[in-house]
């Protein structure tokens, strides 16, 4: 039996468009349609705007009609996390801070798709402002991982994760902190990528932690993310932090990069901590690179152990200060029980945030206090150098690192109600970020009882096109991203 | 006059005179912070004009009221006119500069955090000359050079006005480019508080920086006082005083500030750290909060900005647009023009008047007597006709033009002042005026001037007599009478040098 418009690949559906095989209203309408069907047990949508999706894909058909298709992402549905800017349309970051913001303009990315033709559906779930690994700290609902409804999607990229694996978008994009892109995909069976720091404009994405954020692509193949991301990178001058550098064809350049890639295997990831099961799945993965000629050698990170810290000093003292603005003075929730203003921002940001967001602003509003920077965030600060430079030193004699994605497959909605034990799920995938560097997270099979495993390939500063190579070497054999679950 | 020895927490008034005997005993140390907005035509880091009085809430964009997602860019033009201000002071110029947020939280800063520059401002060090008042208006004071800690840039907040039931916030100012001029605690009295923003106000302006309408709220100051034994090297406690929204009210407000602490001190108080707000309205201050309550502000380095490298090429560029300072301009004037010194500090304090002068005595190469006319007349035209020299129809060429007629006697002074009137009114050239109003002298081809001279001489033998017998001023005596037969059209110099040389072999 063919596979179902909505369960095909981007790559498969840009050609299909092509030879006007079927339309975009044809596909954004199977989409729709499967969103209906399996949403309300997925649930991973903060909310869905049909008719305007509709609308986007009548307008891609015309243009296609009159010549002036814009690319591979013409007239694809395309999920988005719940806190990137989209114009006229709901931005709430799964808080109730936001519940009924409406976003007045688009981010760069939401432009860039736009201007690629991209018909935008949906506001996808996520962890409250990005913060977490389950999706499970959304203030609306938690979002079921389509592999097993009674198990978390990952997060805090969850409802991107899900959304893709249960067939109701074509690609999505998520957002990446600490893993929050490549644990979500690694949980559900899709690909995830976290491009080097500055690659993709945050301009329009919800700040949690500024030096650490990034916007980046999941899908069903390592091709389809090479096409996405190819789509939404490149210098932004709204963003002073994103980088000036020359964008290369990553999908042109799958073919074109061949290995044999060296690979180093950091020894501090392989340790306690990590299921058998997805040890084995990662290990098989390994093979696979060896079977194609790889050297594949241990290497050391020896700062691993401080990343965590690091991660929680940095990232929570950022978030203290981005999240200040959300006041309830200018737009957001304001509560109506204040009594004078020092009043009206303790009620409305008690009864704004969640939990997980009120630990971390409390967490970065202490390390940033008088007598205790130095302590805590000059000394993070310190060691964050230390560990992109165990990085860098690994990439003197290696071209990827290989890891496992994440410690554990999915685990059970409600089972990590201690945030330390949430905290560690993040624990391979934290360094990246702190590095600053690309990692991607490519699906490798799944446990004994049914559940996706993803294994990180980590690369050089600004080298996706070589680590896109060397992923897809194993996702077009392999290909575990286009597994449908039974739903 | 409420309770001179109230408490510091308290409304306080003082009456108590500077010139009390107390006072002497006490040294004021004094630091400015003064807040200068940069006249600029967009935000310091979001592309929205910048603007005063529009309709509230219109010079926004999601970057200026901190909408989720947004992200600041810094505009270079900001830090041009600081880098500027800096090589104007004397600074150095950092090579590295870097941005920092400074979290409090308050409904007129949009992100609640204000991006600002914690420990790598763009300038460092720098001074600014002032000049005392002098023993009488017509004698230079005394010059002191106040060295500045720093300069650093960061974002105006917005504006709050609250009603009877609620407060509202314009957010048109917020992101205005503001700099912090802070100088170090060298300045020792009100005067010499009040010297040095003036000063600074005209750097300011000359640079083209800034305004610096303090109505307008482009300039605002904020003054740490503390007060010491005479002879002390030890600092004081401080006490910081805000709200001096003009340049009046730093002088009063500080000053009072001095006498209460001299009074509090000598009644065997103490004073506490805090910040005072001054009402310039009923000239005292109310303490609005206490060392305990002040902020922790948690600054750390912004990471949605880039540091910014500041190079020589980029110095020189800059410094190529800086003008020569008030001060420097004045002592250029004593030297070059040989001006009196009170013609001299009317004349720098206006850049645009003193380059009207250069350009008038240019012109006609009598820098006192235009210096006269502009100081003089044009400046008290241009106060009753309520309007500035930029709108002015007198031209520098216009204004040397009146200068040469008088000075070749074409014009007697009294006709020049009616020439001069008209001509501020229609803008029209002296000569014409002159000439159509008749004012002109006649022309004196010593013909008939020595007739007339030698006629009055002759008739008036009484006043020859005492001029002979040494009473120059009978001379005068035979001046009516030429100037009557010249019908009033003589050049008196002429007159006088005719009269001396007829008398002389009379």
């Amino acid at each position: 039996m063919a596979v179902p418009l909505h369960f095909q690949s981007l790559a498969e559906l840009a050609e299909c468009l092509a030879k006007r095989e079927i339309s975009s209203v044809e596909l954004t309408r199977a989409v729709i349609a499967r969103t209906e069907a399996v949403e309300p047990s997925v649930r991973a949508f903060n909310s869905r705007d049909a008719a305007d999706a509709l609308a986007q894909a009548e307008a891609s058909d015309a243009r296609r009609a009159s010549g002036q298709s814009r690319g591979p992402l013409e007239g694809i549905p395309i999920g988005l996390k719940d806190v990137i800017a989209v114009k006229d349309q709901p931005l709430t970051a799964s808080s109730r801070m936001l519940a009924d913001f409406i976003s007045p303009y688009d981010g760069t990315v939401t432009t860039r798709l736009r201007g690629a033709g991209a018909v935008l559906w949906g506001r996808l779930n996520c962890d409250e402002f990005a913060m977490g690994s389950s999706t499970e700290n959304s203030a609306f609902h938690p979002t079921s991982n389509p592999w097993d409804l009674t198990r978390v999607p990952g997060g805090s990229s969850g409802g991107s994760s899900a959304a893709l694996a249960a067939g109701e978008a074509i690609a999505t994009l998520g957002s990446d902190t600490g893993g929050s892109i490549r644990q979500p995909a690694a949980l559900c069976g899709v690909v995830g990528l976290k491009p080097t720091y500055g690659l993709v404009s945050r301009f329009g994405l919800v700040a949690y932690a500024s030096s650490l954020d990034q916007i980046g692509p999941m899908t069903r193949t390592v091709e389809d993310a090479a096409i996405l991301l190819g789509a939404i990178a490149g210098h932004d001058e709204r963003d002073s932090t994103s980088l000036r550098t020359e964008i290369p064809d990553y999908r042109a350049e799958l073919a074109g990069r061949r290995g044999p890639w060296r690979i180093g295997i950091p020894r501090e990831y392989f340790g306690a901590g990590l299921d058998p099961e997805v040890a084995a799945a990662v290990e098989r993965a390994v093979e696979h690179y060896r079977g194609l000629g790889c050297e594949v050698r241990p290497v050391s990170l020896p700062h691993t152990e401080h990343c965590l810290d690091t991660y929680y000093i940095i990232a929570t003292a950022e978030a203290s200060s981005n999240l200040a603005r959300y006041d309830g003075i200018r737009y957001g929730h304001r509560s109506t029980k204040a009594k004078d203003i020092v009043d009206l921002y303790f009620q409305s940001r008690a009864e704004g945030f969640g939990a997980e967001v009120k630990r971390r602003i409390i967490l970065g509003t202490y390390v940033l206090s008088s007598g205790y920077y130095d302590a805590f965030y000059l000394r993070a600060q310190k060691v964050r150098t230390l560990i992109r430079r165990d990085f860098l030193n690994a990439f003197r004699d290696v071209d990827v690192l290989l890891t496992p994605t994440s410690p554990i497959p999915a685990f059970k909605l409600g089972e990590k109600s201690d945030p330390l034990a949430m905290y560690l799920c993040d624990i391979y995938t934290i360094g990246v970020n702190l590095a600053g560097l690309p990692a991607i997270s490519v699906p490798c099979g799944f446990t004994g009882a049914g559940l996706p495993v993803g294994f990180q390939l980590i690369g050089r500063p600004l080298a996706e096109a070589d680590l896109l190579s060397a992923a897809n070497a194993y996702d077009q054999v392999h290909a575990w991203g286009r597994k449908t679950p039974r739903l | 006059m409420k309770d001179v020895n109230s408490e510091s927490s308290s409304v306080s008034s003082v009456s108590t005179a500077s010139s009390s005997p107390s006072a002497a005993r006490y040294e004021a140390v004094i630091g400015l912070e003064v807040h200068v907005q940069i006249k600029a035509a967009s935000k310091v880091f979001a592309a929205v004009g910048t603007g005063y009085g529009h309709e509230p809430n219109t010079l926004t964009d999601p970057v200026v009221l901190a909408l989720p997602g947004a992200l600041p860019v810094m505009n270079k033009a900001a830090l041009d006119a600081i880098i500027k201000a800096g090589l104007l002071l004397g600074c150095r110029i950092s090579p590295v500069c870097k941005w920092d947020r400074k979290n409090y939280f308050y409904p007129d800063s949009p992100k609640n955090y204000q991006i600002s520059q914690y420990d790598l401002p763009v300038c460092l060090g720098g001074e600014v000359e002032i000049e005392l008042p002098g023993t009488a208006r017509n004698v230079m004071g005394e010059h002191k050079r106040i060295p500045l800690t720093r300069i650093h840039l960061e974002e105006d907040v917005g504006k709050l006005s609250h009603g009877t039931i609620d407060s509202l916030v314009d957010y048109n100012r917020a992101g205005t480019p503001l700099m912090e001029i802070v100088s170090e605690p060298a300045l020792h009295s009100a005067e010499e508080a009040y010297a040095y923003l003036t000063s600074l106000r005209a750097s300011m302006i000359y640079g083209g920086i800034s305004d610096c309408d303090m109505e307008k709220g482009q300039l605002r100051c904020d003054a740490n006082i503390s007060i010491r034994p005479v002879g002390e090297q030890r600092l004081g406690t401080k006490v910081e005083l805000k709200n001096l929204n003009s340049i009046s009210f730093v002088r009063d407000g500080i000053a009072h500030e001095i006498r209460r602490q001299i009074a509090l001190v000598e009644r065997g108080g103490v004073i506490t750290q805090e910040t005072r707000d001054y009402d310039g309205m009923t000239g005292t201050s109310q303490s609005l909060r206490s060392k305990e309550e002040a902020h922790d502000y948690r600054y750390f380095p912004d990471p949605d900005l880039m540091p910014v490298a500041v190079d020589e090429a980029w110095k020189d560029r800059i410094r190529a647009t800086c003008p020569e300072l008030p001060f420097d301009k004045q002592r250029r004037f004593l030297e070059q023009y040989q001006l009196p010194y009170t013609l001299t500090s009317v004349l720098v304090w206006d850049r645009a008047l003193a380059d009207y002068f250069e350009q008038a005595a240019g012109l006609c190469g009598k820098p006192q007597a235009a210096g006269n006319w502009i100081v003089n007349d044009l400046l008290r035209e241009l106060g009753n006709a309520k309007t500035t020299l930029a709108e002015c129809r007198v031209t520098p060429r216009h204004l040397a033009e009146l200068v040469k007629l008088v000075d070749a006697g074409m014009l007697i002074t009294a006709s020049a002042r009616e020439v001069f009137a008209e001509m501020f009114a229609t803008g029209e050239e002296p000569g014409v005026i002159a000439d159509r109003r008749g004012l002109r002298n006649a022309p004196s081809d010593g013909g008939e001037l020595e007739q007339w001279c030698r006629d009055a001489i002759t008739a008036n033998p009484k006043a020859l007599a005492e001029f002979k017998a040494g009473k120059d001023s009978a001379i005068n005596a035979f001046k009516g009478p030429v100037m009557k037969a010249a019908k009033g059209k003589a050049n008196p110099k002429a007159v006088d040098e005719t009269l001396r040389r007829l008398l002389a072999v009379s």
